[in-house]
């Protein structure tokens, strides 16, 4: 076993564990947060299996974007609610 | 364990069996196909571009590219009339907003011109490095959602992203029916010197195609999030 399917490994455990987190925690933040986790974990391991490209779009729209999304809407929900 | 969780699990287990019996009968092949080897010889003499996965995108591939733009502004394009409906009256942008902290305002005006100038960079160099039109123009509307956190308050210009928008598409049509008449068929980016192998003014019209895609993109996710932000806080 290589070094490089070693550090693959712990990746897939770990992008398993941060979408295992995001399922069960009680706090929407941090399952957003985790769910962001597991695309940046999977960015990394693209960038292993030799397709940058694919990474950059994964750490971009899945990691980024859709993280700061679900932040923004979760910040507009608590406005309205506290209203 | 009562039905309800009971059926999910069934229906994971029975992804997990395909995906496994997908795994088991993977061998990896040991030569390229005929596609892919030719992709991996001719780009380079072709297209000159550094990046072979961008040349691809842009020029064999530049059709599929052109309609993966096109449905994301049907995306862009139905939000925005769906979220119409709910648009706050002029003058009156939402109400009520929390102030956002001192740190979200403050790293904000450090980051949002470096994330801009990184997301340039990214669509602007994508025949040479990783990454290209749809990443740089993630980056850029990533910036973008920033100054929308950070400042709730603010408003962009509709009318300026639907024009950016919109002559970046124009064009990007333009340039591939050049292709057709000056090079060898719809977006080949020989109409344009192939220049130097490696520098930032070569392979043609490729980064330039790139950099209308990341600008056109910036601008549908852009315009995804103002319309979003727009929208009228229910009473």
């Amino acid at each position: 076993m290589t070094a490089l399917t070693l550090v693959a490994a712990v990746l897939a455990v770990a992008t398993l564990g941060a979408a295992l987190m995001a399922l069960t925690t009680r706090s929407t933040a941090i399952a957003v947060l985790s769910a962001g986790l597991v695309s940046l974990f999977a960015s990394v391991l693209f960038l292993l299996l030799a397709a940058p490209d694919v990474a950059m779009t994964e750490a971009a729209i899945g990691s980024g974007l859709t993280t700061f999304l679900f932040f923004f809407v979760l910040g507009r929900i608590r406005r309205e609610g506290s209203k | 364990m009562t039905t309800r969780s009971f059926i999910p699990l069934v229906l994971l287990a029975l992804l997990g069996t395909v995906f496994f019996a997908l795994f088991v009968g993977f061998t990896p092949d040991e030569t390229l196909n005929r596609t892919a080897s030719y992709y991996a010889t001719q780009t380079v003499p072709e297209t000159g571009a550094q990046n072979v996965v961008t040349a691809i995108i842009v020029t064999y591939r530049g059709l599929d590219t052109l309609g993966e733009v096109t449905v994301l502004f049907l995306t862009a394009a139905i939000v925005g009339l769906v979220l119409a409906q709910s648009k706050a009256p002029k003058g009156r942008s939402g109400s009520g907003f929390l102030p956002s902290g001192e740190l979200l305002t403050t790293g904000t005006r450090m980051l949002v011109p470096v994330i801009l100038l990184f997301g340039a960079y990214v669509f602007a160099n994508g025949h040479l490095t990783p990454g290209g039109g749809f990443q740089g123009g993630a980056i850029v509307a990533s910036g973008l959602l920033l100054m929308l956190l950070a400042d709730p308050a603010e408003r962009f210009s509709h009318r300026l992203i639907s024009r950016i928008e919109s002559s970046a598409g124009l064009i990007y049509v333009i340039l591939g029916l050049l292709g057709m008449i000056f090079a060898g068929g719809f977006l080949d980016n020989r109409i344009l010197p192939l220049g130097w192998f490696g520098s930032v003014f070569s392979a043609g019209a490729i980064p330039l195609i790139y950099i209308l895609i990341g600008l056109k993109v910036g601008a549908e996710f852009s315009s995804i999030l103002t319309s979003l932000e727009d929208t009228e806080d229910a009473q």
